[in-house]
């Protein structure tokens, strides 16, 4: 039994609201190659959505598109109902949009606290002269990830003698941690090992629970399963379908990522 | 809520125990343990080094030494090289020679002296930083240009510079403290306090660490690296004031051991030439360990001709050694 399933008939998404994000009719070609031919998906708030698709099906493009790396040719993204345009990543980063990348984005040699707070650091002083207030980061650093009851012994360690899972934890709570809305994870647990996996996912159902929104990239049915309130499936720049987790299965969704099972749209 | 996942307690993956390690942590007090081999080697060869008099030209000689390593370390701090010091120093000095000989006020020249250094490091910085250009080739360029410029404004020759201030700077001090430990010592405290106590401080280590990743967080490593190579550029202009009161003049010659002594310091010092990490302490503790390694040198009389092949050495040392330190 999960985390998510205890919590699933809590915090099913409010119909009434709009939802965080829709895009709609989204594409995107890069010189010949049509990553992204008309892509709808919706990603309603407080959940955990899963973005499935085969290698090249165009989920890096999507997830690139709603980070503000690349700008969609065509058709528009939606967020909290008014339609946006992400120039840049710091324009997505400021309503609240971020992402944990394969390679995490830490910087080794300094410390789980100074990572926390990288660019956002905190000081104290009489301007110009504002020195670091370490002593406060350390120690919200510390509560930051003792309530998302991530386990990293010391925030003063620095991020080179933390395990994958640990780094991967850290990421994650750095990213959900400003105000966020959004966060976007790219393929969290492929490096690790079943029990970093499993903290990880527990890592996951308790930003849900915390209100974010999480759009999970993930080839990982099992997981989908086990964390995911819907799933997004895309197959040769198109959404082929959309499930809800509790309608479907493993099987099920591996047949509409390869193609075996009709999706939505082929009929 | 139940939750049956286990409280996975994942310990932290200690470094696993390589024969390497040991070299690392070695690598890391490289600079003191250096330091005291040198003294008890030198203070049995010889007794003339530690005498007061010697350790207080000593220090004073590494003076020049420890400013330079300052600017050289937050451009390795940066995972960056400034090869440009080596003539940087001389271009300063001569400036301010220059600037002073043809009547301008000693305290304007001793300020075009550090303007003159600062403009080297600014097209260092915006050739690496703006225009992505290898930092290695950009400094040695640099080095190239910048020696023959000063060449051409000294004419090969050096300018004599005699001023009460400056013989006062390079003999005089605050009782037993002379004034150039005081300016190194100064350098050395502003440098570790932009690095470990401004948010500055902590965009240079993460930028050197893993630029993609600082870029990621929305710090500007552009200007950040910018930064790094201008204060190198001051720090050239600083030293190179302090060269011409120690030594009465401006030499325009090229300081291809000072230039190495730099680095050699910093990487003694356990900063990581990868960048990310540093060591102002290290940094300055390496300076004196090298100018201390001279000194003994022409104290028992070994030729001239070996000190640049054991500042080599060193260096060709302490590379070897930073190899084991990640």
């Amino acid at each position: 039994m999960t985390a998510r399933q205890d919590e699933a008939t809590v915090t099913e998404p409010n119909a009434d609201e709009a939802p965080l994000v829709e895009i709609r009719g989204v594409t995107k070609s890069f010189d010949a190659v049509r990553a992204l031919q008309g892509v709808d998906l919706t990603i309603s708030r407080g959940t955990v959505t899963a973005l499935l698709g085969d290698n090249g099906a165009g989920k890096s493009t999507l997830v690139r598109c709603l980070t503000g790396v690349h700008a969609p040719d065509d058709g528009e993204i939606l967020f909290r109902g008014e339609r946006i345009k992400l120039g840049s990543p710091d324009d997505a980063r400021h309503l609240g949009i971020e992402t944990v990348f394969q390679d995490l984005g830490l910087i080794e040699d300094l410390q789980v606290w100074q990572n926390l707070y990288l660019n956002r650091e905190l000081t104290k002083g009489v301007p110009p002269l504002r020195v670091l207030d370490k002593k406060q980061m350390i120690a919200r650093s510390a509560t930051i990830l003792a309530d998302l009851d991530v386990n990293v012994p010391n925030v003063r360690a620095t991020v080179r003698r933390m395990s994958g899972g640990q780094r991967q934890s850290v990421a994650i709570a750095r990213a959900a941690n400003w105000g966020t809305t959004l966060v976007i994870m790219d393929e969290p647990t492929a490096a690790l090992g079943v029990r970093e996996t499993a903290a990880v996912e527990k890592l996951i159902g308790r930003l849900r629970s915390n209100g974010v929104t999480v759009l999970l990239v993930s080839h990982d049915m099992d997981q989908v399963m086990r964390v995911a309130d819907r799933a997004w499936i895309l197959r040769r720049g198109r959404t082929a379908a959309h499930r809800r987790v509790s309608e479907t299965d493993g099987g099920e969704l591996v047949g509409l990522i390869t193609g075996a099972i009709a999706g939505d749209a082929d009929a | 809520m139940t939750v049956t996942i286990e409280e996975s307690a994942e310990p932290a993956i200690e470094a696993k125990r390589r024969p390497g390690l040991s070299i690392g942590a070695a690598a890391r007090y490289a600079a003191p343990i250096g330091l005291v081999i040198v003294f008890i080697v030198f203070f049995i060869a010889t007794p003339n080094f530690l005498t007061v008099a010697n350790l207080t030209d000593l220090l004073v000689s590494a003076s020049i030494l420890m400013v330079l390593a300052m600017g050289q370390q937050l451009v390795i701090s940066v995972a960056g090289i400034d090869l440009s010091v080596g003539s940087n120093l001389p271009w300063a000095a001569a400036t301010l020679g220059f600037a002073y000989t043809h009547g301008a006020n000693l305290a304007v020249a001793m300020l075009l002296a550090l303007i003159a250094g600062g403009v080297v490091g600014l097209i260092n910085g915006l050739l690496v930083a703006r225009l992505n250009m290898t930092d290695f080739i950009v400094t040695l360029g640099t080095l190239s240009v910048v020696s023959g410029v000063t060449l051409l404004l000294t004419g090969g020759n050096t300018v004599a510079v005699s001023s009460t201030f400056l013989q006062g700077l390079a003999l005089d001090g605050v009782g037993p403290v002379r004034w150039f430990w005081l300016v190194a010592i100064v350098a050395a405290l502003l440098t570790a306090f932009l690095l470990f106590k401004t948010k500055t401080g902590t965009h240079l280590l993460a930028t050197g660490g893993n630029l993609e990743a600082a870029r990621g967080t929305g710090i500007h490593v552009s200007r950040t690296r910018l930064l790094a190579y201008v204060l190198s550029g001051l720090a050239c202009g600083v030293a190179g004031i302090l060269l011409v009161a120690r030594t009465g003049g401006a030499d325009p010659s090229l300081q291809t051991e000072l230039l190495l002594s730099s680095i050699a310091a910093v990487v003694l010092g356990g900063s990581s030439l990868f960048g990310g990490r540093a060591s102002v302490l290290g940094s300055a503790v390496g300076a004196v360990l090298l100018t201390s390694l001279i000194n003994g040198f022409t104290l028992i009389g070994i030729s001239q001709n070996y000190q640049p092949v054991a500042v080599g050495a060193v260096v060709l040392g302490a590379a070897f050694i930073s190899r084991f330190q990640k």
